[in-house]
């Protein structure tokens, strides 16, 4: 398949450090790509790159075959990347409902009198959701009253909802127990079956395994290798990420 | 349908929620049955005029605590407002004009506070603490530091009339929180101002200029004070420059009562006019009963922190 994102020997640095040193992703349609490594490899400024956070220095990121160059995070957005974060996804005292729409509001009436169009998002956010998620909480409840595994399943929904071409997330299960676990790694294989390219920063190899089509290890701000999942197995992706021979 | 009721009942958030209505029913039970004057129309209708003021005040106060913030300066910027009120319309600037004049300087206090919250990143609560010193003294400049008669028609007509058995002074201040409880409700914007107070970073990541929302509120807020300086001319007959503290403290009050959260992110508008309305039964009930005044501030304290209390209970 047709890459969504294609990066190539991306660098950046902050004063001293160089976070990356000449970084190579590939996001193919419809696929999800694992991206592993230790802690201070480079995932997240990498992520932050894609997604407009944080200006490169050099090297190229291309969305749909043309390079892009995101000032914002809402550029990003605007484009159709998505990117789900653990903790500043939700705003718990508002609805389900509410999340889904929020900044997107559909309205009606006129000039001024612009009222919030609430049976219509309501309806269409459990229309939206309903297909995706395992365990669908009920859309007028408050954030507050969800479980953590809702939640994350709300901003990963969310996130996909929007005719968004490419989603990005930053370890999606790390805070959940194993069965809030098993029912976003479901929602992550509907976004697939939905035709959703998806880039996954996970520390849970097992899940990579589970989960992935593809697999990047990074360390110290390179790419060091990747391969197809199916090709792999976990002893070799840790020895990679460990830095033994790849 | 009774076992519903039931469940309702002995669920505590529900308790919680609602403390400040439960509150209100009960306090006013209570006074019914201690004095038959307490439940006719005239005393109720007593009691919503006494009411008015605050329940504008408490609705401001709303906009700036929903966003995590507080607004001390109130106490300052409704004489501010009234004075210049007063001082438009007794220097023949004419009723219409002296009505915009005194929500454009409420205004202008609310842009000030919301720019120096938002823009050079002051705490709400140091902001306005400051604000409530500069107006004062600008308000007592300004006066001469005397208070001085407003007297107009129209205010009087403002201050007793009318539509049928509902006097304007209290329709205002009903329309006023239902306008406040429907922006809340049904608008972007109102869902927008709740997101920045209830996760700011949150609201942002999703492209809600915050900055701007925390302005928008305190603009909101002080304009409102503006309208509330205008109903206390109306109901003293004059403008007194000095310090409002009591409505500055009771405003707080009645949001807090209300179950709208200190820290931001809820809006309960409709429990902010309950707590508003318990506050001002309770000095009507006591003067009904003809309990000394002095119990009246104790009595007042004492319900703030037992609402408190339930709302621990919220869900």
């Amino acid at each position: 398949m047709s890459p969504i994102l294609e990066i190539h020997d991306l660098k950046k640095s902050f004063g001293a450090v160089e976070a990356l040193r000449g970084a190579e992703l590939i996001c193919p349609a419809g696929e999800v790509t694992a991206l592993v490594g230790d802690n201070g490899a480079g995932k997240s400024t990498l992520i932050r790159c894609i997604t407009g956070v944080h200006p490169p220095d050099s090297g190229t990121i291309a969305f749909k075959g043309a390079p892009i160059h995101f000032a914002s995070p809402t550029e990003a957005r605007a484009v159709g990347i998505e990117t789900v974060y653990q903790d500043l996804a939700l705003v718990e005292d508002l609805t389900v409902w509410q999340n889904m729409y929020l900044n997107r509001e559909l309205k009606r009436g006129i000039g001024p009198f612009r009222w919030l169009d609430r049976r219509r998002m309501i309806d269409e956010t459990h229309a939206k959701l309903s297909r995706l998620l395992v365990n669908m909480p009920p859309v007028r409840a408050k954030v507050r009253r969800l479980s953590g595994g809702q939640r994350q399943s709300i901003s990963i929904g969310r996130a996909a909802s929007w005719g968004s071409a490419l989603v990005i997330m930053d370890e999606p299960t790390a805070a959940l127990g194993l069965r809030e676990r098993g029912a976003v790694e479901t929602l992550i294989g509907n976004l697939r079956g939905e035709g959703i390219a998806q880039l996954v920063i996970s520390h849970d190899l097992e899940q990579v395994m589970r989960i992935s089509d593809s697999v990047w290890v990074m360390r110290a701000g390179r790419t060091i290798a990747h391969w197809r999942t199916q090709e792999v197995d976990r002893t070799r992706i840790v020895a990679a990420i460990a830095g033994g021979e790849v | 349908m009774t076992n519903r009721v039931g469940v309702m009942l002995r669920d505590p958030g529900f308790w919680g929620d609602n403390a400040a209505l439960i509150g209100l029913v009960v306090i006013g039970a209570v006074f019914s049955v201690l004095t038959p004057f307490f439940l006719t129309w005239a005393n109720i209708s007593d009691l919503l005029v006494s009411a008015s003021i605050l329940l504008v005040l408490a609705t401001a106060q709303q906009f700036s605590i929903v966003t995590g913030g507080i607004d001390l300066s109130i106490a300052a910027n409704l004489p501010w407002a009234a004075v210049v009120f007063g001082l438009a319309y007794n220097g023949g600037l004419g009723m219409p004009v002296s009505i915009i004049a005194a929500i454009l300087a409420g205004t202008l206090v609310g842009v000030v506070n919301g720019l120096v919250i938002a823009k050079l990143k002051v705490n709400d609560f140091i902001a306005t603490l400051g604000m409530l010193g500069v107006m004062n003294g600008v308000a007592l400049i300004v006066s001469g530091g005397q208070s001085f008669a407003v007297n107009s028609h129209f205010l009087q007509g403002l201050a007793l009339g009318s539509i049928g058995p509902i006097r304007y002074f209290y329709l205002i201040a009903i329309l006023i929180a239902a306008g406040a409880h429907l922006l809340f409700t049904h608008t972007a914007f109102g869902t927008h101002v709740l997101a920045t107070g209830g996760n700011r970073d949150a609201a942002r990541n999703m492209g809600i200029p915050t900055d701007r929302m925390k302005i928008a509120v305190y603009v909101i807020d002080g304009a409102l004070v503006g309208l509330a300086a205008i109903l206390l001319v109306a109901r003293t007959g004059g403008s007194d420059p000095s310090l409002q503290t009591s409505q500055l403290l009771t405003s707080i009050a009645s949001v807090v009562l209300g179950g709208s959260s200190l820290f931001g992110g809820r809006a309960a508008v409709l429990g902010t006019v309950a707590g508003a309305l318990v506050l001002t039964t309770l000095l009507n009930g006591f003067t009904l009963l003809q309990v000394s005044e002095y119990y009246q501030p104790m009595a007042v304290g004492i319900v703030v922190i037992a609402a408190a209390v339930l709302s621990r209970l919220q869900k």
